[in-house]
């Protein structure tokens, strides 16, 4: 039988606020164990929390740019379970009045555009960090908590099951991270946490409209590890279905060594969260006033960036997709533009030479020795003639390892153009005088001899010549 | 109405993590029944046009600014846990074999 995939996301992003959820301990990331916590993170009996009011701003920008529906009016709930990375045996998080509802997003598929809808939005906290004493968490005789990750504020951003293949769930799980950095409310720094997901699949005859039996794989962040737990997970499915089993409905890990996804099973027989209103923090009550200020407040989002670029500077859709994927990327191209540099060569050279060389030594934009304004001024000298685009290369990869201006670049390696006819014209006669073999096939109507002899003179210019004049000049002679 | 079965006792007991020894199940099943049925005669009252109610006050966005304040010394912190090792808190085992 052929099986769909069906995939549905939970995706959770710690906001970048300076303080914790409920309480006034710092959040910054890799602090001694402990040390960022509080008798209000650590659950202590008889405090009392408090709501950053950023974390609320944070979730109803988020909730805007992502298309949903602000509640205006939303609370927090207890949802209790055992698990020793909360010490207070529950989670402050939303049930049933979140912060946000019923949103979309749009990702770019094979087949085209394709819309993903979203649940909702809520506000919760962070949990603690376990470290095991064994090699995993099931042969572990004990662990060790560290609570300074407790309470760190999280929104947890719920789509409906609209993914049907691993490549889609990663590129809904890119344009989030990517409309979260553009609204600047998460770091987002997957490999710090910042941005993890977790993933429920479950298989169903092509064509039909059930819903089977799903698998969750909690905690993954990477978009290669979305990719791959989710291939990998729909292969074993598929496997067990195929030879007449069940699928079990629980919680596997992915071991990304492995490329496996291992059953996880807790002590815990039945879950069932009991959530209760949190009676400790007050309603959240959001006015159609200042919802409407939030929403003016959001900067462009990917998508209307995208299609400004394809529409002010003819980018291709490709081209533009690529490089407002990231807020980074985009503000660097614009900021090339803003030097006077034309949009398509700005692209081209942050599409060829820029990416290939971060990529080589896996620095993002933001640590590019190269910055716009170089590059900017780079692009403007082709432009006008005084170097090729092939001289281009070398001055960009001078510029990658000094901090000099392209002009002095090109001054100090003698770079420059030639574009006077008579030097040009020496050369051109001293080529055609050296090398008769393609001179006499050329005359004889091979005309793609010349090739052989453009290559000797720009060769012999070490690539200055300006290659129109060289073809002109060439064609000319080679017709008297 | 209610009727409390003993597996539902069960469930309650294991959520709660509570310990109730077998000679002690019939008693207990009794006094929880005999508590859901008295909670039962707020069914009476009709409730169709009325708003769940989310807090008992009747205030709304209490919030606090996004400064740090400072934490826990954490000896201080780690000074009611039972057990502790290299500045964490120690916990038993967390999941079966």
């Amino acid at each position: 039988m052929k099986y769909e995939a069906v995939i549905g996301l939970e995706i959770h992003s710690e906001l970048k606020t300076n303080t914790k959820i409920f309480c006034g301990c710092a959040t910054t990331f890799g602090a001694e164990q402990n040390t960022h916590v509080c008798p209000v993170c650590l659950g202590l009996p008889g405090v009392l929390p408090v709501v950053n009011r950023r974390v609320v701003e944070f979730a109803i920008k988020a909730g805007l740019a992502l298309n949903c529906t602000i509640n205006k009016f939303s609370k927090f709930d207890r949802k209790n379970y055992y698990y020793p990375d909360l010490p207070k045996n529950f989670q402050t998080s939303q049930y049933d009045l979140p912060i946000a509802e019923h949103g979309y997003v749009d990702i770019e598929t094979e087949e085209g555009k394709k819309r993903i809808r979203i649940t909702r939005i809520h506000m919760e906290e962070d949990a603690g960090k376990l470290v095991h004493s064994g090699a995993t968490i099931k042969d572990s005789a004990a662990s060790n908590v560290d609570y300074n990750r407790t309470g760190v504020p999280l929104i947890e951003i719920v789509s409906e099951p609209d993914m049907r293949t691993p490549q889609e769930a990663r590129a809904y799980m890119e344009k989030i991270k990517s409309i979260l950095e553009y609204i600047d409310v998460s770091n987002c720094r997957m490999e710090e946490g910042n941005l993890r997901a977790d993933l429920n699949v479950s298989l169903r005859p092509a064509g039909t409209d059930g819903l089977g039996t799903k698998a969750e794989m909690k905690n993954i962040n990477s978009f290669k590890a979305v990719e791959d737990a989710l291939t990998y997970e729909i292969e074993r499915q598929e496997e067990v279905l195929e030879d007449g089993g069940h699928v079990v409905q629980e919680t596997r890990t992915w071991d990304p060594a492995r490329g496996i996804t291992l059953s996880m099973r807790t002590k815990e027989t039945a879950q069932d969260y009991r959530y209760m209103p949190e009676p400790d923090l007050v309603p959240i009550i959001t006015t159609d006033e200042e919802i409407r200020a939030y929403k003016e407040g959001l900067p462009e989002l990917p998508d209307a960036r995208q299609a400004r670029l394809e529409k002010d500077f003819g980018l291709s859709s490709y081209d533009a997709g690529i490089i407002t994927s990231s807020r980074d990327m985009a503000e660097y191209f614009d900021a090339v533009v803003a030097e006077g540099a034309d949009a398509k060569l700005a692209a081209n050279w942050m599409m060829g030479d820029l990416s290939k060389n971060l990529n080589q030594e896996g620095k993002s934009i933001g640590e590019s020795p190269v910055d716009a304004k170089r590059l900017g001024a780079m692009i403007r000298l082709i432009e006008k003639g005084t170097i090729s685009s092939k001289i281009g290369k070398e001055v960009f990869k001078a510029m990658w390892e000094s901090k000099d201006d392209p002009e002095k670049i090109i001054k100090d390696k003698g770079l420059v153009q030639i574009t006077d006819t008579k030097e040009i014209e020496a050369i051109v006669d001293s080529v055609i005088a050296a090398n008769p073999k393609p001179v006499a096939d050329y005359k004889s109507g091979n005309k793609k001899a010349i090739g052989a002899l453009v290559g000797q003179i720009m060769k012999q210019t070490r690539g200055k010549a300006n290659p129109q004049l060289v073809n002109q000049l060439l064609e000319k002679k080679l017709a008297e | 109405m209610a009727k409390v079965t003993e597996k539902d006792l069960d469930m309650v007991a294991l959520l709660s993590r509570l310990e109730i020894p077998e000679t002690d199940k019939a008693r207990s099943l009794e006094q929880l029944d005999a508590f859901l049925q008295y909670v039962d005669n707020l069914s009476a009252i009709p409730t169709d046009d009325v708003e769940p109610l989310a807090h008992v006050l009747p205030i709304h966005n209490v919030f606090r600014e996004d400064v740090v304040r400072p934490s826990l010394d954490r000896d201080l912190a780690l000074s009611n846990a039972p057990l502790q090792e290299d500045g964490y808190f120690k916990v038993p085992k967390i999941l079966e074999d």
